[in-house]
C-alpha cells in the first residue's frame, strides 16, 4: 500500500458560514456530493482493514461482482486473533486460522497489500497506521473497529464502522453519512504529576458518562492536551468511543509534524513542506461554534482505576468503591449493584486494598513505545509479586524492536513480566491470552465490560504506570508515591 | 437487505442500561466468516450458565418469551465494539426491532444495514413498554415504520423519530452501495479534483 499525498483541493468559493471548527473543515472538504433525499457522500482517504470485521464484506463484493475501488488507500493487517507467543505461533485455534487465511485469500483476490503475521510491519491496526505515516492530518479514516477514533490524534476525522460499511467503502471509497454534532472538551491547566493521558480520558468518561458524547465528534483542546505527546493524544482519542463519541480529534501542531516527519508514507521533500503548510490551517477558527462545550480543570484529575463494568465507573486510586445506595436513580443503583456483584467488590473498599491476579500492558490504547517506557520505569529494579502473572504486549513489531533496542524487554523480563509479540492480545481475548473465571486484572486496555477479557474475568482499567505498579505491589497503588529505582 | 414496513410481535424485556455489543455477541463467536448462524450465541454469557445450560434468570431463556421478535431495553443500547455481528445475532435469533431510549451510533447504523429497526422512544414510554412486557403474559406490540409509531392493545400510541433516508432504506430494503454507485461520475470527478488525473 502506498498512501497518496493529500493534495490541496482547488479553492472553493470562500464560505459565507464564518468561522469553522476543525471538524467542519475536514468534513466539508470530503463531501463528494449531496444527493437529494440522501445524506452527503463522504470520501474516505484511508481504509484500515483487519481479519475479524472484513470477511463478510469481501463476500459481499464477490456476490455483487464488485472490485475494491482504491486498493492503494486500503491498509490491511492481522491483529485481533494472532497469538502473541514468539513468532505468533502456534495458531492452535482452527477457526482463528481460517479467519486469517480468509483475509490472505481476499487480499490476493482483490489486490491488497497485507501486513501479515510474519511482516516486520505487522501490529495492531491503530498502532501501525500512525507508525507507517499513513495516518495524517486532514484525512478521513475508517475501519471496521470502534477504536478507529485513535487516528483523530493527528487532526484526522477517523471513526469506526460496521462490516456492511466496510463493504461500502471497499466498493465505492465513500460512505453516506449524516453530519454529526460537535463537542469541544477543553482541559484547562497542565496535567498533575503522575496523571497520564489514560487518566485524563478515564476522568472525562467518568464525568460525561459512557453516552455523554453520543452523536458528536469531540475536539480536545486546552493546555493539558497541547502538552501531550502523539502517543498520549492517541490514548486520549482512542477512548473517545467509550464516551459514545463518533470520533475524537486534536488539532495538529509541531508535535504532530515532528512525529510524522520521515515516516514511510509521510510526504517527502517539497511535498512535506507543502503538506505542513496546509496542515497548519487545520484548527478551529476563533469564534467557531460547537454544539456542546465541556470544561475540565486538569488539577481535578488523579491516577484513576475503574471499579465496575463500564469505563465510566471510575474513581481516583486513593478513593473507595462507591456505594450503590448513593446513586441518583433506581436504574443507576441497579446498574451499580450488578457491576459490584460481577466485580465481587463491596461498597467502601479502598481501591488500594484490591489485589490483582493478572496484569496486562498492551492494546491499541496503551502499547506504544512511550507507554512501555513509562511502565518499564516503574518496573526497573523491582519484582512482580509472586501471586501475579503479568504480560507486556507491544502494539506492533516496530514497537517491539524499538523497545528491545532500548533494553526495555530486559527490564521487564528481569522484573518477571512476560514479553510478547504484537497483537490485540488480552484486550479482548479473541486469542489465547484470556482471563480465567474470577481472575482480577489491572489492564491498560479500554473496556472493562463483563467477560471482555474472558468469561468471568474482572477488569480494572488503569494507565501503564499504574498497571506496572500493581503488578509489583500485588494490589493497586498510587503511582505518585512510587519508589522509582 | 430485507425490508421493514410494519411488524407485530411478542416483546421481551431487557431492563439494563449500557448493554454493550460484547454482551450481545461475546468475542469467542466473532471468528466465523459468515453473516449467518450467530443467533444461538446471542447474549451467550447472560443466557447460559458457565456449564452451557440456559439460565432461567435471564428473560430470553424463559419460555414465556420464546418467539419474541421485539426487544425493549434501557439507554445506550449497543455501546462499545463496532461488531456488526451484534445485529446479525439479534436478527438471526428472530428480533425485528429493538426499542430503547438511546442507542450507540455505530450499532444504530449497523441495524439499518440489516433491516433491523432501532426504535428511539422517550424514557417514560420505554418504561411503560418494559413494565407491560414484564407483567402482561404474551404482551405484543406493533412497530409501524410507515406511520413512525409503536402501538399496543392497551392504548399505547407512541410516535418515534427516524431520519428520512434510513426510513426509506428500511421500507424499500435498499442496497445503499448500489445507490452510492449511481454517483460514480461524481466520485471520479472528486478524485480527479483532489488527487489529479490518473
Amino acid at each position: 500500500m502506498a498512501v497518496e499525498l493529500q493534495k490541496p483541493i482547488q479553492e472553493r468559493a470562500p464560505s459565507a458560514a464564518g468561522p469553522r471548527t476543525l471538524f467542519e473543515k475536514i468534513w466539508q472538504e470530503h463531501v463528494v456530493c449531496e444527493p437529494p433525499g440522501q445524506p452527503p457522500l463522504l470520501y474516505v482517504d484511508l481504509h484500515l482493514v483487519h481479519e475479524v470485521t472484513s470477511p463478510q464484506a469481501f463476500d459481499g463484493l464477490r456476490a455483487a461482482g464488485r472490485r475494491v475501488r482504491q486498493p492503494q488507500r486500503t491498509l490491511v493487517t492481522v491483529d485481533h486473533n494472532v497469538p502473541t507467543t514468539p513468532g505468533h505461533l502456534p495458531i492452535t485455534d482452527p477457526i482463528a486460522a481460517r479467519q486469517m487465511e480468509a483475509l490472505r485469500h481476499n487480499c490476493r483476490e482483490f489486490g491488497l497489500t497485507l501486513y501479515d503475521i510474519d511482516s516486520p510491519d505487522q501490529g495492531i491496526v491503530h498502532v501501525i497506521g500512525p507508525e507507517l505515516g499513513a495516518t495524517q492530518p486532514g484525512l478521513t479514516i475508517v475501519c471496521g473497529d470502534s477504536h478507529t477514533s485513535t487516528h483523530g490524534a493527528f487532526g484526522a476525522l477517523a471513526f469506526g464502522i460496521g462490516t456492511s460499511e466496510v463493504e461500502h467503502v471497499l466498493a465505492t471509497e465513500c460512505l453516506p453519512q449524516q453530519q454529526p454534532r460537535t463537542m469541544v472538551i477543553r482541559i484547562n491547566g497542565p496535567l498533575p504529576e503522575g496523571v497520564t493521558a489514560k487518566d485524563l480520558v478515564l476522568g472525562i468518561i467518568g464525568t460525561i458518562g459512557t453516552d455523554g458524547a453520543t452523536g458528536h465528534v469531540v475536539e480536545y483542546t486546552g493546555e493539558a492536551v497541547r502538552g501531550l505527546s502523539m502517543e498520549g493524544r492517541m490514548t486520549l482519542c482512542n477512548m473517545s468511543i467509550e464516551a459514545g463519541a463518533r470520533a475524537g480529534m486534536v488539532a495538529p501542531d509541531e508535535v504532530t509534524f515532528d512525529y510524522l516527519r520521515g515516516r514511510r508514507f509521510a510526504p517527502k521533500d517539497a511535498a512535506w513542506d507543502e503538506a505542513v503548510a496546509r496542515w497548519r490551517g487545520l484548527k478551529s477558527d476563533a469564534g467557531a461554534r460547537y454544539d456542546k462545550v465541556i470544561e475540565i480543570d486538569a488539577a481535578s484529575l488523579a491516577p484513576f482505576v475503574t471499579w465496575g463494568t463500564n469505563p465510566g465507573m471510575v474513581v481516583p486510586v486513593t478513593g473507595r468503591v462507591p456505594d450503590p445506595a448513593a446513586a441518583r436513580t433506581v436504574a443507576e443503583r441497579g446498574t451499580a449493584e450488578r457491576a459490584l456483584e460481577y466485580m465481587a467488590l463491596a461498597p467502601g473498599t479502598a481501591i488500594e486494598d484490591i489485589s490483582v491476579d493478572r496484569v496486562f500492558i498492551g492494546s491499541c490504547t496503551n502499547s506504544r513505545l512511550e507507554d512501555l517506557r513509562a511502565a518499564a520505569r516503574v518496573a526497573r529494579g523491582h519484582k512482580v509479586n509472586p501471586k501475579v502473572r503479568a504480560l507486556v504486549v507491544p502494539g506492533s513489531q516496530a514497537v517491539k524492536r524499538d523497545a528491545e533496542r532500548e533494553g526495555l524487554d530486559q527490564i521487564f523480563r528481569a522484573a518477571g513480566f512476560e514479553w510478547r509479540d504484537s497483537g490485540c492480545s488480552m484486550c479482548l481475548g479473541m486469542n489465547p491470552d484470556i482471563l480465567g473465571p474470577g481472575e482480577r486484572c489491572a489492564s491498560t486496555s479500554n473496556r472493562n465490560f463483563e467477560g471482555r477479557q474472558g468469561r468471568g474475568g474482572r477488569t480494572h482499567l488503569v494507565s501503564p504506570m499504574m498497571a506496572a505498579a500493581a503488578a509489583i505491589a500485588g494490589h493497586f497503588t498510587d503511582i505518585r508515591r512510587w519508589r522509582f529505582q | 437487505m430485507k425490508a421493514f414496513r410494519t411488524h407485530t410481535g411478542l416483546v421481551a424485556p431487557l431492563d439494563r442500561a449500557n448493554v454493550d455489543t460484547d454482551q450481545i455477541i461475546p468475542k469467542q463467536f466473532l471468528k466465523r466468516i459468515e453473516r449467518t448462524g450467530f443467533g444461538e450465541f446471542l447474549f451467550y454469557d447472560w443466557r447460559r450458565t458457565p456449564d452451557g445450560a440456559l439460565d432461567p434468570n435471564f428473560p430470553l431463556s424463559q419460555p414465556r418469551y420464546t418467539g419474541a421478535s421485539i426487544l425493549v431495553a434501557d439507554r445506550n443500547f449497543g455501546c462499545g465494539s463496532s461488531r456488526e455481528h451484534a445485529p446479525w445475532a439479534l436478527d438471526d435469533f428472530g428480533f425485528r426491532a429493538i426499542i430503547a431510549p438511546s442507542f450507540a451510533d455505530i450499532f444504530a447504523n449497523n441495524c439499518v444495514k440489516n433491516g433491523l429497526l432501532a426504535v428511539l422512544l422517550p424514557e417514560t414510554q420505554v418504561a411503560t413498554i418494559m413494565k407491560r412486557a414484564q407483567e402482561v403474559a404474551g404482551y405484543r406490540a406493533t412497530v409501524d415504520l410507515e406511520q413512525r409509531q409503536v402501538r399496543d392493545d392497551f392504548g399505547l400510541a407512541a410516535a418515534f423519530e427516524i431520519d428520512d433516508f434510513s426510513r426509506r432504506c428500511l421500507l424499500e430494503g435498499l442496497d445503499d452501495i448500489g445507490l452510492t454507485l449511481q454517483h460514480e461520475a461524481e466520485i471520479t470527478a472528486y478524485e480527479a479534483r483532489r488527487f489529479g488525473a490518473r
